[in-house]
């Protein structure tokens, strides 16, 4: 049970959106796809999930069953929050009350009342919505769950909630992530490889493993990860910032410097090394 | 009992409410156009302008008689037909149309024509064509109101929600999925208003083609009580024909309307 992706290429047009990607997504891993704007994160998702077929190359999905929760939370504003929660399950055949009572159940769970169930999205607030789009992923069961940055509109403690609820549900399940985001430190909390994109066209330049079990990391290390991942040379030019230590340069003592007395300059980061 | 339960018992008396309190508004605007009427008839003869009361009871007269309900029932007979013609035509060429862009910019001139054509033009080539039978005014009816129905459909289907439609391959929708959950109840946003526009031309198209092309009908009658200089008689068919649609738009159209838009207010 995997996901692989062999020399995959697209193209919109005569523009190269994505070039010579290799990937591979063995069950109950997670991996972060990071990379700034229109570097073709999306549309390397939109491939995996089918939605678009590849201009060369290879993308051979073995899980059973793969659910994608988009940037936005795109619920049917016609149906109530229960319907849009089963309406993969209803696309499956499910009858009516069995489909129903597992979706009030993940409803709840999600935090959802019966009385936010009942309403329609457009009185649902913004959070409320993204834990609907949420719950309609999860009833699927998946084995693999591609994210693109879904809870990128919530505010941070909305965001930290449903990315708990959601790690807690991974890895009790053992369910295979596929994200892709402009924020550092989601990846940093949601994965074990993150592999950095760069755009024109989308390529992926470097991978990082984090060897700290995703339970297991606090807000603390979240945020010297992130910062220690920052200072990857390839994480740098990939977002268009500056080399490290440049704007150090002719002032005081660099902190590139006191990081790498430390053993923890880029170059420890990279790879098989990983981060402990 | 959590409290986000207690707010719905309340709820079924509050919309009943708004209900009544719309349908007082509605008969408000009624009464004070009946006495606007009533108060300029007053200087006037009633060959010119024959009070409310005066209408009402030839109208009465006129269904009283028996004649009436014919000449009701084949107006009524025609308008829908041409209605139910053109919904159905309209809705489902529309959509077609609005799945391709070049159907699209293909059909954008021809509804241009369609709808710049005079209804008066369509009836009297319709005349030529057809002769003095029900085709006439059925033919009228859908051709006028056949490029209402058609744009709106058009648009439904283009402006769909691309997300949406990934969506619908995300999560494997099959095909008659797509089409009630996700199609029908975006077009139906957009053709609703269109339908209602549509169903309300087509007695007005009805009448007119009657007047001139038919020998029985609201119309036909119209035309009879015009060459006897019968306002009453004229009046009161008018009055037939307002409000047979009035009843048809707030005990039909209106419930219908509110059961499908619940998801807009809700």
């Amino acid at each position: 049970m995997n996901l692989l992706i062999e020399g995959l290429s697209h193209r919109f047009g005569q523009t190269e959106v994505l070039t010579n990607i290799e990937l591979n997504l063995s069950a109950g891993e997670a991996v972060a796809l990071v990379g700034p704007s229109g570097c073709g994160k999306t549309t390397l998702l939109n491939l995996i999930a089918g939605l678009l077929s590849p201009s060369a190359g290879r993308i051979e999905n073995g899980y059973p069953a793969t659910s994608y929760l988009f940037q936005q939370p795109c619920l049917l504003p016609w149906q109530t929050a229960l319907d849009n929660i089963a309406l993969g399950l209803k696309a499956r055949g499910m009858p009516r009350p069995e489909r129903e009572a597992r979706a009030r159940a993940l409803g709840h769970q999600l935090g959802l009342t019966d009385a936010d169930l009942k309403k329609f999205p457009s009185a649902l607030s913004g959070g409320m919505k993204s834990r609907v789009a949420l719950a309609r992923a999860w009833a699927l069961e998946p084995e693999l769950l591609l994210l693109d940055e879904p809870f990128s509109s919530l505010d941070v403690g909305l965001k930290a909630e449903l990315y708990a609820l959601l790690l807690n549900q991974m890895v009790a399940r053992g369910t295979s992530l596929l994200m892709v985001t402009h924020d550092l430190m989601e990846a940093v909390r949601l994965a074990d490889r993150l592999l950095m994109m760069a755009p024109r066209p989308g390529r992926i330049v470097g991978e990082f493993k984090l060897e700290r079990p995703r339970l297991a990391r606090d807000e603390m290390w979240l945020y010297q990860a992130t910062a220690r991942f920052m200072q990857a040379p390839e994480v740098r030019a990939g977002f268009g910032l500056p080399p490290s230590g440049q704007e150090l340069a002719g002032g005081t003592e660099g902190s590139a410097e006191r990081l790498s007395a430390r053993g923890q300059a880029p170059t420890g980061m990279v790879a098989a090394t990983g981060w402990r | 009992m959590p409290a986000s339960t207690t707010p719905q018992p309340d709820k079924a008396p509050r919309a009943w409410l708004g209900y009544l309190w719309r349908g007082w508004c509605a008969a408000f605007g009624l009464l004070i156009f009946l006495a606007l009427w009533d108060w300029g008839s007053r200087f006037y003869s009633e060959l010119i302008l024959p009070s409310p009361w005066v209408t009402f009871t030839t109208l009465v007269g006129l269904l009283a008689e028996g004649g009436g309900w014919s000449e009701l029932a084949a107006t009524a007979r025609r308008a829908l037909a041409g209605f139910a013609l053109s919904l159905v035509v309209g809705s489902a060429l529309g959509l077609l149309a609005g799945l391709s862009v070049t159907a699209k910019l293909m059909s954008r001139p021809v509804i241009t024509l369609l709808l710049g054509t005079p209804p008066i033009a369509w009836l009297v080539l319709a005349v030529l064509w057809f002769g003095a039978g029900d085709a006439t005014p059925v033919f009228t009816v859908f051709i006028v109101t056949f490029p209402i129905i058609f744009v709106a459909a058009l648009q439904g289907a283009h402006t769909l929600d691309g997300q949406l439609r990934n969506l619908a391959r995300a999560y494997r929708l099959p095909g008659r999925m797509i089409l009630t959950d996700i199609y029908l109840p975006h077009v139906v946003s957009y053709l609703f208003p269109a339908w209602v526009v549509a169903l309300a031309m087509s007695w007005k198209v009805a009448v007119m083609a009657e007047l001139l092309a038919t020998a029985d009908g609201v119309g036909a009658a119209l035309a009879v009580s015009r060459s006897h200089l019968d306002t009453a008689a004229t009046m009161a068919w008018i009055a037939a024909v307002v409000g047979l649609l009035l009843l048809v738009e707030y005990l039909l159209l209106d419930p219908l309307k509110r059961k499908l838009e619940s998801w807009r207010t809700a």
